[in-house]
């Protein structure tokens, strides 16, 4: 079943055009990696159908409605945010709400969801990226992965339809990479709906169901991930897969 | 020193308190609570971008923080006197007061509000709280956290500045201090009386500062 589909995005900043009419379609269960190298779009892309930067051009089709990403109102974005999950590249936990509240701060101000439930809801999900025990902690007070992983459990609580993930290891020590990426494969065998922007090759390879190769604002290739690794049609791709598998 | 210098001393001691106790304590807390109020604002149309408002601040800062606090405290207390608009002293002086150093502490939180990380607000939106939410929620309380040391510089600063409101007839301590040395010709002593007694005043803030910034501390920065 699809849940969102992107069309014909666009979008230029200070004249130059990072995004060329790119399209993406998603269905329910899906996991999606977007790969590329920096520059190539990708995160503009990513930010572009979540409204945090507004599209030059292009639709946004969601819940049987199809919105301008150009002209949509504030009310629509919000209500299709209430309904999505993102997780950032530098993880942007609330520096002034412990992990627990990180996480009911979206049930109960946007959901004016009553505090019992959201706290129950938020424990369940911490304890899903096993942070249960960290709940009373400021961000300041934790590791850069046990902060995207109440990140993602923050993207969870509010029981989206699809999670964004804007490279969510990139600025994380090799060594917490895994305890994140391991969070995000539980995920996805559970059936989550995620478009994930990253460089983990390993991780697109392993847990995609689909893999998308973005260069200069445009779609490369885009395939099921077996058919995107084993057989890549286009030279690009055959060097990007070289390149990075060799390292 | 003489029996009468000590006696004098001793003598204008309270008669100084009492109306830093009365008029300057008073006037330093609340003009200082309006200024607040109005750095919040004024600092928010900036932060936001609205349209009409923003110039509106630039134009209040500019304007404020161009001119002395003494000769505002004349125009709103003998000027607009002129106008039939009789205020009294004390009033006249908190609207002063708080009218200059709401312009200071704008500046202040809006350079607070500016250091908060852009990645807060966002973060705010995607969870699918509001704009205004998000501010009032996330980015203020980090702003107000960040602007409390210097907050507390302009507070300190505001409660020597009260010394001004003796020119609008408001009996405050210097004013007090001023009749004394009037009355006892010994205006060495009794000036650096009054001197000690606002060191005093301010270090009981100094030490408030410290508890506030320990309390507010709780969540510490990266």
């Amino acid at each position: 079943m699809k849940i969102l589909e992107a069309a014909h995005v666009s979008k230029s900043f200070d004249g130059q055009q990072v995004l060329k009419d790119v399209s993406l379609s998603v269905n329910s269960g899906d996991v999606i990696a977007i790969l590329g190298p920096s520059g190539s779009g990708k995160t503009t892309f990513l930010r572009c159908i979540n409204f945090l930067e507004r599209a030059d051009a292009g639709t946004i089709w969601f819940d049987g409605r199809e919105y301008d990403l150009h002209s949509m109102r504030g009310s629509d974005i919000s209500r299709i945010r209430m309904r999505t999950g993102f997780v950032f590249q530098n993880y942007n936990l609330f520096r002034n709400k412990t992990a627990l509240q990180n996480v009911t701060e979206g049930l109960i101000v946007a959901r004016h969801m009553p505090k019992e439930q959201a706290e129950q809801i938020a424990i369940e999900q911490l304890r899903r990226v096993d942070m249960q025990d960290r709940r009373d902690h400021f961000p300041s007070q934790l590791s850069g992965g046990q902060q995207q992983r109440v990140a993602i459990a923050r993207a969870m609580a509010t029981d989206p339809e699809v999670i964004y993930f804007d490279e969510p290891t990139s600025a994380l020590d090799p060594e917490l990479i895994g305890e994140v990426l391991s969070v995000m494969r539980d995920l996805a065998s559970q059936g989550m709906t995620m478009v994930v922007v990253t460089h983990e090759m390993t991780f697109a390879r392993n847990v995609s169901s689909r893999t998308i190769l973005m260069e200069q604002g445009v779609i490369a290739e885009e395939a099921p991930t077996q058919e995107f690794f084993e057989n890549p049609k286009t030279e690009r791709t055959k060097a990007f897969i070289r390149t990075f598998m060799n390292r | 020193m003489s029996e009468r210098l000590i006696g004098i001393l001793i003598d204008s001691f309270t008669k100084i308190l009492v109306p830093g106790l009365l008029y300057t304590i008073p006037l330093t807390a609340i003009s200082f609570a309006v200024a607040l109020v109005i750095a919040v604002f004024m600092a928010l149309v900036q932060f936001m971008d609205i349209k009409g408002l923003k110039q509106f601040a630039r134009f209040y800062i500019w304007v404020i923080r161009g001119t002395p606090l003494l000769v505002q405290l004349y125009v709103v207390f003998y000027g607009l006197g002129q106008l039939g608009l009789l205020l009294p002293p004390f009033l006249a002086g908190i609207i002063a007061l708080s009218v200059n150093e709401g312009a200071y502490c704008a500046e202040t939180v809006r350079a607070a509000l500016e250091s908060v990380p852009k990645g807060q607000m966002e973060a705010g939106e995607c969870v699918g709280m509001s704009y205004l939410q998000t501010m009032r929620r996330i980015v203020l309380p980090q702003a107000m956290r960040t602007a409390f040391p210097p907050l507390s510089n302009s507070l300190i600063s505001m409660l020597k500045d009260t010394s001004l409101v003796a020119n609008i007839t408001v009996a405050e301590m210097f004013m007090a201090a001023q009749r004394i040395v009037a009355r006892t010709y010994e205006p060495l002593a009794v000036y650096i009386e009054v001197g000690a007694i606002y060191l005093l005043f301010s270090t009981v803030l100094t030490y408030f500062q410290r508890k506030g910034e320990k309390a507010l501390g709780t969540y510490e920065f990266r």
